[in-house]
């Protein structure tokens, strides 16, 4: 591609709290270009994606659209308006179309004015037809949406931002939903569209797609750009390495004898309603004095994974056992008595009740102990004490013990819920995306934490999707895809990457 | 532009202040329309305050009202704590007279401290069934209580006529639809010579009490506020919902039930179809009102109540529609819904380009 730049983000940054999620990316997007925006969950994608599409408003940096005549042109930030009106067009992942109403509909939805006399419906199918035929996108318009396929629904989403007469095009992992046939045709489609011009910027996990279907690679890894090559001098270890990084953290990590298993999984099979939410046949073990990794991209089961094991959901078939016994019950309480302290992945939601007190959900988990509470009535000094001597053992700040959970940083909910697992003594320690959304101090908090577990004889089990973690904490490492879980047999990032990508390594 | 932000602290000033607030200018907006109707606002005022502080007879009118409001708003407020929406407390309180007239009216002869609990107990119980079976339809099925509760009002009411037709019928009523007189022995005794005012009204304040304490400091409480405030959370501490779930069921029925017994042991004495002017759906605006707190359900309980008795007496002196009280009563539920947003979030300024 020898073509002039129609699109050039100079060094935007935009922090949430003490995350930095973008910091200072600048990207070029030529005309008739397919750009890949790759990276690991939380690399800073969407929220790049985000800052250009006017959802977010960036703390520093700027944005020009260069025009037909070749003229650069600030672009307003933090306005969608703006950026439709400068021909920016954005697919979401998730689709958001109104089920009941025909593909027609939906594309003129948004388009059309609210308050207005007389629909023009044939000049817009005129102009649909058209755009049709010049992309070879085509889709039923007079089918209510909710009985269209995934892959004729995707059509109507992209039709409706071409609608919008756009010359830029974002795709968030279009393809996620996709059979590799319908995936296939839609690259087909694009690359025809970038004939007459468009230009396409599309975030994808896929390396093999990727590979196939793009111009130019842009790699982005904890909020920074790490690399930029064509994709003609690509290859997918080449990207991998990029995606991961090379740096390990350095963590004092003794060897350690293993002892018996504590938690034994035994063809477990859960069949959830959509792909994301199932298991096949998975079989793990872990013992005393040990921390197995599993590493994967999110969405590929590690959610029921987790939820099977804390007792959030029944599985098909399969077996759980805890210190050799049998619990295939659907149970928190009972996994909770079996000694098994769990850092749960979305930490609002399933950590902590937010309008209660920081010393009530430090001792939610231990209502029947006779330490908070006698006879139904609890013991609200004892409980004071125990909120406070945890919170300075385990740094825990915030307005105090009486104040509302939601108040405190999320750096500190997620100390709050460490206090609350590892004072239990478990034998097994669940970590799901522990350190996700955290700095690096707590970060670092929550990984000693867990080796200090280790070495006081639990088992762990850590799930993550930062790979540096994954290998500076694990004793073996396991890989989850579309369900399944695979050993790794060599601890090296290339391998690994290669793995959550769904190829054999 | 302004934006809409969460505060970082709810205050105690606008847990407490908001509610009272809100009744001040509920007050004052309903000023307008008596204005428009040709009435002298102060003096409205002034009458409707006598109304209800006026004599020792019309305070213990006011008390009288506020007895059921407090049992139905109790109920309300406790099955709210467990985002329970129990819209059913009209129907619980008829199952609890139905009980309490059941029992109450001659089947059982014994002496007072046996019946008078007896009462109570079957009164309860049946009012606790009315809320438990939507509740397990709601645990076990997922069906939805608002729906379920709201529904089988009518189908109390339907059954009540039934009775009130059939077997509770009165054979002394001279044929109307009503049941007989509950036992001497059976009916709570009154609070003051010669008033209406009854020992219904200490019940609830103690229920209040008790409730008060058992949300803030029992396993219980704690249990049911971290069902209702984050069930995830809940379930995932290992907190049994719907066991939860159907204990806050079945302690709001009864509430609700004891709402019912207290009306027809307390005042009436007999049951008729027309026991209750709404006091199922009016304890849900008595909740509200108080923020959920059950020592704040007494408080506005007795605000309701002095408004309706109140503007009764107004629009006796003045001439004006009583239906002045129904305005007051919504419009400070409007401001408390509306204040209880402002102590959540606050609005800030912000320029065009959407910084502070």
């Amino acid at each position: 591609m020898t073509s002039s730049p129609v699109l050039i983000l100079d060094g935007l940054s935009k922090s949430f709290g003490s995350v930095r999620a973008a910091d200072a990316i600048s990207l070029k997007l030529f005309t008739g270009e397919v750009l890949a925006l790759l990276g690991e969950n939380g690399a800073g994608k969407t929220t790049l994606m985000n800052m250009l599409f006017g959802h977010y408003m960036p703390d520093s940096g700027k944005i020009e659209i260069i025009d037909g005549s070749g003229h650069a042109k600030p672009l307003q930030l933090g306005n969608p308006q703006a950026s439709i009106a400068a021909g920016i067009g954005m697919v979401h992942q998730h689709f958001t179309l109104a089920e009941n109403l025909d593909a027609l509909d939906n594309i003129m939805l948004g388009s059309e004015s609210f308050i207005h006399l007389r629909r023009n419906k044939s000049q817009a199918i005129r102009k649909i037809q058209k755009i049709m035929n010049d992309s070879g996108l085509v889709a039923p318009m007079d089918v209510a949406v909710g009985r269209l396929t995934v892959g004729e629904r995707q059509r109507v989403e992209i039709l409706k931002a071409l609608y919008q007469d756009v010359n830029i095009l974002v795709l968030d992992e279009p393809t996620a939903v996709l059979t590799p046939q319908e995936a296939d045709k839609l690259f087909e489609n694009i690359t025809a569209m970038t004939k007459n011009g468009l230009s396409v910027i599309f975030i994808s996990h896929k390396l093999r797609e990727v590979l196939a279907f793009s111009n130019r690679i842009a790699v982005l890894r904890h909020g920074r750009k790490v690399g930029e090559i064509s994709s003609k001098e690509a290859n997918e270890r080449k990207i991998a390495r990029l995606m991961v990084g090379e740096e390990t953290k350095v963590f004092s990590k003794k060897e350690l004898q293993v002892g018996e298993p504590v938690l034994e999984v035994d063809n477990l099979t859960i069949s959830g309603s959509s792909k994301r939410e199932s298991l096949s046949n998975i079989s793990l073990s872990v013992n005393k004095h040990e921390i197995l990794g599993i590493a994967g991209i999110s969405g590929n089961g590690q959610t029921v994974l987790a939820n099977a094991i804390s007792g959030l959901v029944k599985s098909s078939s399969g077996k759980i056992k805890i210190d050799g016994k049998n619990i295939l019950t659907n149970d928190p309480s009972n996994i909770i008595q079996a000694g098994v302290g769990r850092i749960p992945e979305d930490r609002h939601k399933d950590g902590i009740v937010g309008q209660m007190s920081v010393a009530e959900n430090m001792i939610i988990e231990d209502l029947n102990d006779g330490k908070v509470q006698s006879r139904g009535l609890l013991n609200h000094e004892a409980i004071m004490r125990h909120c406070s001597n945890l919170s300075s053992k385990y740094d825990v700040r915030g307005p105090g013990p009486n104040a509302s959970a939601r108040l405190l940083s999320g750096g500190n909910i997620q100390k709050l819920i460490l206090a609350r697992v590892f004072e239990a003594s478990p034998k097994l320690i669940l970590a799901n995306q522990p350190t996700r959304g955290l700095d690096m101090g707590a970060a670092a908090d929550v990984a000693n934490r867990l080796l200090e577990a280790r070495q006081r004889g639990s088992g762990v089990i850590l799930i993550s999707e930062d790979l540096d973690e994954i290998l500076s904490l694990s004793d073996r490492i396991m890989v989850i895809y579309d369900g399944k879980l695979r050993m790794a047999e060599t601890h090296d990032r290339e391998t690994l990457g290669l793995m959550m990508a769904g190829e054999a390594a | 532009m302004i934006r809409i932000e969460p505060r970082d602290v709810n205050s105690a000033m606008f847990s407490y202040g908001v509610p009272i607030l809100s009744a001040v200018v509920a007050l004052i907006l309903a000023s307008i329309p008596l204005w428009l109707a040709g009435a002298p606002v102060l003096i409205s005022y002034v009458e409707m305050a006598k109304g209800v502080f006026g004599s020792k007879f019309a305070f213990s009118e006011m008390l009288t009202r506020a007895t059921p409001l407090m049992f139905t708003g109790l109920a309300a407020a406790l099955a709210f704590r467990a985002k329970l929406w129990n819209i059913g407390a009209e129907g619980q309180l008829y199952l609890g007279a139905i009980a309490a007239v059941a029992i109450g009216t001659g089947y059982i002869e014994a002496p007072a401290f046996i019946l008078l609990p007896l009462i109570i107990a079957f009164g309860c119980a049946a009012g606790s069934a009315g809320m438990v079976v939507p509740a397990i339809l709601k645990t076990r099925y997922g069906a939805d209580e608002v729906v379920t509760t709201l529904l089988l009002n009518f189908i109390i009411i339907i059954f009540l006529q039934y009775m009130l037709e059939g077997p509770l019928k009165d054979p002394m009523g001279l044929g109307w639809p009503q049941s007989s007189p509950i036992l001497d022995q059976g009916m709570l005794p009154p609070l003051m010579e010669r008033m209406r005012v009854h020992s219904g009204l200490i019940i609830a304040i103690v229920c209040a009490l008790i409730a008060q304490f058992m949300l803030a400091r029992s396993v219980w409480g704690f249990k049911l506020r971290a069902v209702g405030e984050n069930v995830f959370a809940a379930r995932h501490a290992g907190i049994k919902v719907n066991r939860t779930i159907l204990g806050a069921a079945a302690i709001s029925g009864a509430l609700a039930g004891m709402a019912g017994v207290s009306e027809v042991a307390g005042l009436k004495g007999y049951l008729t179809s027309d026991l209750s002017p709404g006091f199922g759906y009016a304890g849900i605006i008595v909740a509200m009102l108080a923020g959920l707190s059950p020592i704040g359900v007494v408080i506005s309980a007795l605000f309701i109540a002095s408004v309706f008795v109140g503007a009764d007496s107004m629009s006796r002196a003045m001439g004006v529609s009583s239906y002045l009280a129904d305005l007051v009563v919504s419009t400070s539920l409007l401001c408390v819904l509306i204040g209880g947003f402002f102590s959540r979030f606050k609005l800030v300024r912000t320029n065009l380009e959407g910084k502070n």
